[in-house]
């Protein structure tokens, strides 16, 4: 892809990459990933890139990264890309079981796996699919809702690699998974597709922390999907941090599926990027499912951050719990669309759902739109959504007892991230998201004195 | 210390106080008396530097200068210190850390190190066993999830840790059980000292019982109506404050200014 042009063209240009692609890659992959793959490049074809037309995409314009020729990455370059241990030290956090990813592509060198319980499976997916197909297969392409999702339909196209994790029945992995996705810089930006599995057996207990970042400064495109089977009561602390460059593109999709009594929690961070678009869906899909999405956004300048959330109650006796808040100064913009669909027959359902967001300037913007979709008659469905800025109440006792305005205003604002970022278990992700709040405020020491 | 003298005070066009004059002289503890809505709440947010409120007309000298100049924090570290009528929940921001916060502001001021960790945390523990505070409230949240009598003694707290010249309660007494009014009475008079004013607003004359105020001023419709010794908060008890509305009402009566 070397063109710049309109979106017709970029389409067509993709199409033609693909084709060069399958026959390259087709012959290596199983059957089974071959026809995902078809599908993909299919739907694509058929869906096209969004456009603000589209309910879906009414306030997400894609049109800076529908007029990028971006340069698909292709495995097997992190040495030349200069994505040494030294170069990844900033992001790596100490003693995690760790697996690193460089343009989608698992690189085993930079990894650094501690002692597994037996049979756990933890890598690349590249590599799973030719060594445990049977573990893979059965789940790849089968959770996510990639049919009416473009980038998602992108992503299943040119499926190749990304993150596999399998942990089998009453197994519990204590320590966390930290699957960190670098991307890197160039000239002709990259768009790089990781595709991730995580498979979790019945009554297991995991904590992943997904990060995506940037090595350097520039842009570059991540279209990811990551697909989670949560197999009955099993329990999973899931965290997406995104960091990535402020030129940066970032659409993802991450789609769980919940059986019965399975536990999730899953935390959706994002700070870095020029336009990112989180696509987070659940399906509740036993009795007793127990699932928690929080997110929090800290953006300015020009960032834009857009949440779609789906969470789709299924069966009866399930809890979903929705918390996302958003930071926003200068000119950023944010949507967050919360959609709950309540299945026919799913009784008991308590949903709750909300979204709160702050206003530092008077040029932030934030678009938020519930949608509830109820086909049961006894449940519990509850939304709120909030949109201001500081509390002047607040301001004025802090500085009546004597601290500055700006230092006041910096402590309010970081109280209101905090609920969310006390909820995060693992201790270096937590730190690490308070510490970039620190160095983000204002007057950001006394905050630090202060929490 | 605080000279008041013809403030004028509105809000969105509205005038609330009517001309106040009051002077407070170190040592003392005033009180102001006044139904409901005669501006005595308006007139401790003024003093704080609460910037909704315009201020239209007269003076308010602190320490010989120009109160109504300064902003809300430089004031806090001037030594002005109000209780709030309704503190303000702060998630996040533990008590302890706020409260040290607002203390090395404080002290950098005045030109004092940073205090020392071992050396605030035993100011506090002595601090809260005057307030007969529950240890876990200095962990927890400022305010959040307290109860109202909770709110107020932390009020009364934070007032003892960061030791001010000039304190205002406004309305502390409000909804507070004779338990917690024991309490916000004791944190005051231990605090009473001769470099040391107090300037307590209240609607009722209960808390009066227990701080016994050199002097006691009646507001009534953003004016002070009358001003005496301790036995006029009696008398209020007495008469109500209908008495004295009817006072207001006419309009030869002016606030007398008080000397004192």
């Amino acid at each position: 892809m070397t063109t710049v042009a309109d979106t017709q063209d970029t389409r067509t240009a993709w199409l033609a990459d693909f084709e060069r692609f399958a026959r390259q890659a087709d012959g290596e992959a199983p059957a089974s990933v071959v026809e995902l793959r078809r599908r993909g490049i299919q739907r694509f074809e058929a869906l096209g890139f969004p456009t603000l037309q589209q309910e879906e995409w009414r306030f997400t314009n894609v049109a800076p990264i529908v007029r990028t020729a971006f340069r698909r990455a292709e495995p097997g370059s992190h040495e030349a890309d200069g994505v040494t241990p030294a170069a990844l030290e900033p992001f790596l956090y100490p003693d995690l079981h760790r697996l690193v990813f460089v343009d989608g592509f698992f690189v085993p060198a930079l990894s650094d796996l501690h002692e597994l319980p037996e049979g756990v499976l933890a890598g690349g997916l590249a590599q799973a699919l030719e060594a445990h197909p049977e573990r893979v297969e059965p789940f790849l392409g089968e959770i996510a809702r990639t049919e009416e999702h473009p980038f998602a339909a992108l992503n299943t196209a040119f499926l190749q690699d990304g993150a596999f994790l399998s942990i089998p029945r009453n197994t519990v992995v204590e320590t966390p998974f930290h699957l960190v996705f670098v991307s890197t810089v160039h000239d002709q930006p990259r768009a790089s597709m990781p595709r991730n599995l995580f498979v979790l057996g019945e009554n297991s207990q995991s904590l992943v922390v997904e990060s995506y970042v940037t090595l350097g400064t520039g842009g570059h495109f991540t279209c990811s999907v990551t697909e989670v089977e949560a197999g009955p009561a099993a329990v999973i602390d899931h965290y997406r941090v995104q960091q990535e460059s402020r030129e940066a593109f970032h659409m993802a999709m991450f789609q769980i599926h919940q059986e019965r009594d399975a536990n999730v929690r899953s935390h959706t961070v994002t700070i870095g990027g020029a336009i990112v678009r989180n696509d987070t869906g659940v399906v509740l899909d036993g009795e007793g499912g127990d699932c928690t999405l929080n997110g929090l956004y800290v953006i300015n300048g020009t960032q834009m951050v857009d949440n779609h959330m789906r969470v789709e109650h299924a069966k009866p006796h399930c809890d979903s719990y929705e918390l996302f808040k958003g930071i926003l100064d200068q000119k950023a913009r944010a949507v967050f669309n919360g959609r709950i669909y309540v299945h026919p027959g799913a009784q008991k359902t308590d949903a709750k759902q909300s979204s709160r967001n702050l206003l530092l300037s008077s040029d932030a913007l934030v678009n938020s739109n519930p949608q509830l979709e109820i086909f049961a008659d006894d449940v519990k469905c509850t939304h709120g959504s909030t949109v201001g800025q500081l509390d002047r109440d607040a301001v004025f006792y802090l500085r009546s007892r004597g601290i500055a305005e700006r230092a006041a205003q910096s402590i309010l604002t970081y109280a209101f991230a905090s609920d969310i970022i006390e909820r995060i278990k693992v201790d270096p992700v937590r730190e690490e998201l308070a510490e970039f709040l620190f160095t983000r405020l204002p007057e950001g020491e006394v905050v630090r004195q202060a929490v | 210390m605080l000279v008041i003298k013809g403030l004028k005070v509105g809000v969105e066009g509205q005038e609330i106080l009517k001309g106040i004059d009051l002077e407070v002289s170190a040592g003392e503890v005033h009180a102001i008396m006044g139904p409901n809505g005669s501006g005595k709440s308006t007139l401790a947010q003024v003093l704080a530097g609460r910037e909704e409120y315009e201020v239209t007309e007269g003076t308010v000298e602190y320490q010989g200068e120009d109160l109504l100049e300064v902003e809300p924090e430089e004031r806090a570290r001037e030594g002005i210190f109000m209780a709030f009528q309704y503190p303000v929940e702060i998630p996040g921001v533990s008590n302890t850390y706020f409260l040290k916060a607002a203390l090395n502001a404080i002290r950098e001021h005045r030109g004092e190190p940073e205090v020392d960790a071992m050396e605030f945390l035993q100011l506090v523990r002595e601090k809260m066993k005057l307030v007969k505070m529950d240890e876990s409230l200095l962990n927890r949240p400022v305010n959040e999830g307290f109860s109202g009598g909770e709110k107020k003694r932390n009020e009364i707290f934070h007032m003892a840790v960061l030791e001010p010249t000039l304190a205002i309660l406004d309305e502390t007494d409000s909804g507070l059980d004779i338990d917690a009014l024991k309490v916000v009475a004791d944190g005051v008079n231990t605090l009473r000292q001769s470099d040391r004013a107090f300037l307590i607003i209240t609607h009722y004359q209960r808390l009066l019982n227990y701080i016994v105020p050199d002097y006691v001023h009646v507001m009534v419709d953003g004016r002070i109506v009358r001003s005496g010794g301790k036995e006029l908060a009696l008398e209020l008890e007495e008469k109500g404050y209908t008495a004295f509305e009817a006072e207001a009402g006419s309009p030869s009566q002016t606030a007398e200014p008080v000397t004192v």
